[in-house]
């Protein structure tokens, strides 16, 4: 796979147009754009702030931002509820500095404590949403075929400057089940690994890799069939999708 | 042991994370060299995966981190030295 405007060997977030570890992972390439957290950092800051340096909890949270929001518009699905849900979470969060003992890490604390933000808020709204939460388990018959098709040729990311390409993957997501749309907004989008994964979701690391295969299959699916339209042109080449 | 093209559908996820063995990952590899249907199944999929991973597709409401710090650091005030 070739993806125009990555450059082999970059070291910055600037030329790689805004991709991340994950593709790091798949491809081998910019080994620069790890965001995985700093536990003795995290560790010093806890402290201090504990310590009376509280200015310093801006700079903790800080990291954390972007996960606490999506984790909760994939829970609530609508803007102003999760930016009200994220800031009660930052300030529950502050609030319970103290009882953070270490023994996850901390972005999985306070996705924990999000979640729960979450999950109450729906359960205070009587949300039909968190029935499907609870109600679809990992055993329950479904296809997860994936769509078939002859040939592939990838949409590379530049396309994505495109917006109807970003709309069409947000629908896709927004599409899925919510037990497979946390996964994926864990895995693939905000790029924890498994066991992290599992414990903000509070269940087993086997799960979380079942419901991110059913997850990726349901999306491929999906959008295969609508992705061909961001392809560019070859000129002389026949398109090479099955009917 | 040989695989079908259904068993290699099962495996995509963890094939695409580098989770199968080493064994399963040898058959696949051998069945991805004559199955043009897998072969597209597995780069489409990787496709979606890369996609779906790029910060454009999901970005922050414009002013969500500066409300967040503002409320934040009224809650610091008010939490006493």
């Amino acid at each position: 796979m070739s993806f125009p405007g990555f450059l082999p060997g970059c070291r910055c977030i600037v030329h790689c147009n805004g991709a991340k570890r994950r593709f790091v992972q798949l491809f081998g390439i910019c080994g620069s754009m790890n965001k995985a957290p700093n536990p003795e950092y995290e560790a010093e800051c806890i402290r201090r702030i504990l310590a009376g340096e509280k200015q310093l909890f801006h700079e903790l949270i800080r990291p954390c931002e972007r996960s606490i929001y999506f984790l909760l518009f994939s829970l609530l699905r609508n803007e102003a509820d999760a930016e009200d849900a994220a800031q009660e979470a930052v300030l529950k969060v502050y609030r319970n500095l103290h009882l953070f003992r270490g023994e996850s890490q901390f972005r999985t604390w306070v996705l924990s404590i999000a979640r729960n933000e979450g999950l109450g808020r729906l359960r205070r709204a009587e949300n039909r949403r968190e029935d499907s939460l609870d109600a679809l388990m990992d055993d329950q018959a479904g296809d997860f075929t994936p769509a078939i098709l002859t040939s592939w040729r990838e949409v590379p990311a530049e396309a994505l400057e495109r917006k109807e390409l970003g709309m069409v993957l947000r629908q896709a997501i927004d599409g899925l089940p919510a037990i497979y749309r946390n996964v994926v907004l864990l895995r693939d989008i905000e790029e924890m690994d498994a066991r992290e994964t599992a414990a903000v979701l509070g269940i087993a690391e086997g799960a979380v890799k079942v419901r991110l295969h059913r997850a990726r299959a349901l999306l491929q699916r999906s959008l295969a069939p609508k992705l061909k339209g961001f392809v560019p042109k070859r000129a002389g080449k026949l398109f090479g999708w099955a009917r | 042991m040989r695989i079908d093209c259904k068993h290699v559908w099962e495996h995509i996820s963890a094939y695409i994370d580098g989770e199968v063995n080493v064994v399963l990952r040898a058959e696949i590899d051998k069945h991805l060299e004559t199955c043009e249907i897998c072969s597209a199944v597995l780069d489409s999929t990787r496709n979606v995966v890369v996609l779906v991973a790029d910060d454009r597709i999901f970005e922050l409401p414009a002013g969500f981190s500066h409300r967040l710090h503002e409320r934040l650091e009224r809650e610091l005030e008010a939490s006493g030295p």
